[in-house]
């Protein structure tokens, strides 16, 4: 076995609605930048996962993100996944 | 006999009271059940009520779709049983996976609390078997993730199989296709956003609540006279 950080990144699917997003994109001319769009902002998850191989840790990542972590309804992720000494 | 009804209780849920007593006015009796339980027992029908279970943490009712109660009351449904996600109640029906679709943040991006007009779509459904098609209702709203959405083949079925239950009149949060609450194939668990047990008396400013939760309980007692 062997530890794996995982790096668990969570957003929006295009067309739903990220008021957080929106709201940061508008205040940013305020400051003077108005060189700044498409603003989103998404959620991250970082774990640390014991699993056999790097494979084995992705296949439980992806079931986690489809059964919780993520509402495929709304949300689509992204996954970085890299091998750890230190938990 | 009187009807029993079940109202779910999560860490975080706040509404469940309220439901409790605008049933107890009509002249059910109710009981708590308590989401780390693994049965709904002997009530007739079940409420999820509003609130913030398990804090909204991750997404409103992610986490509580997977307390123990849950397993129970998709038992109950899968069985007929009448079963009533108010709100958060809504959320977490979808995330269980009892409803389809989704309730994203609302589109103007900001918290709505007002009462607003609800316009009832069919009536063959365990929320609205007592009242007629097109009656408008004025139900208190309260969320900021009430912006229902869905796959556009979901939205075909829902049309298509009469499953939209209540409109909103003056559409206040960017509901696709106005929904305010929808319902399940089998008709017996219905989600909305609205909550009837806060229209339930005039002096709460409307008891226009009261069809609906009539209509749970009547579906309820046709369930126990079979």
């Amino acid at each position: 076995m062997a530890l794996f950080e995982v790096l668990i990144d969570i957003a929006h699917l295009p067309g739903v609605a990220d008021p957080a997003g929106a709201t940061v994109e508008r205040a940013l001319p305020a400051l003077g930048y108005t060189n700044v769009s498409d603003v989103k902002i998404a959620k991250s998850i970082r774990l640390t996962i014991d699993a056999p191989t790097a494979e084995a840790a992705e296949t439980q990542v992806r079931e986690m993100c489809e059964r919780i972590l993520a509402n495929p309804v709304i949300e689509d992720y992204s996954l970085r996944i890299s091998e750890t000494t230190s938990p | 006999m009187t009807t029993r009804v079940g109202v779910v209780r999560f860490p975080g849920t706040n509404c469940d009271l309220d439901a409790q007593w605008a049933f107890e006015q009509l002249g059910a009796t109710t009981e708590i059940l308590w989401h780390g339980d693994a049965s709904v027992g002997a009530v007739d029908a079940v409420i999820v009520p509003g609130g913030f279970a398990h804090g909204d943490y991750l997404r409103t009712g992610a986490i509580a779709r997977f307390s123990p109660i849950m397993d129970a009351v998709a038992g109950f449904a899968a069985a007929g049983g009448p079963v009533v996600g108010i709100c958060n109640g809504f959320q977490i029906l979808c995330e269980a996976g009892l409803l389809p679709g989704a309730l994203q943040k609302n589109a103007g991006l900001k918290f709505i609390c007002d009462t607003v007009d609800v316009r009832v779509s069919t009536t063959t459904t365990v929320l609205t078997n007592s009242t007629i098609v097109d009656q408008v209702l004025r139900i208190p709203i309260n969320h900021f993730e009430g912006n229902y959405t869905c796959a556009a083949r979901t939205l075909d079925e829902l049309r298509a199989d009469d499953r939209i239950v209540v409109r909103y009149v003056d559409n206040p949060n960017g509901s696709l296709d106005d929904i305010a609450g929808i319902c399940n194939a089998g008709r017996n668990v219905v989600g909305l956003m609205p909550h009837p047990e806060r229209a339930s008396d005039l002096l709460l400013g409307s008891a226009d609540g009261n069809c609906l939760l009539e209509s749970v309980l009547h579906a309820a007692g046709a369930r126990v006279a079979l």
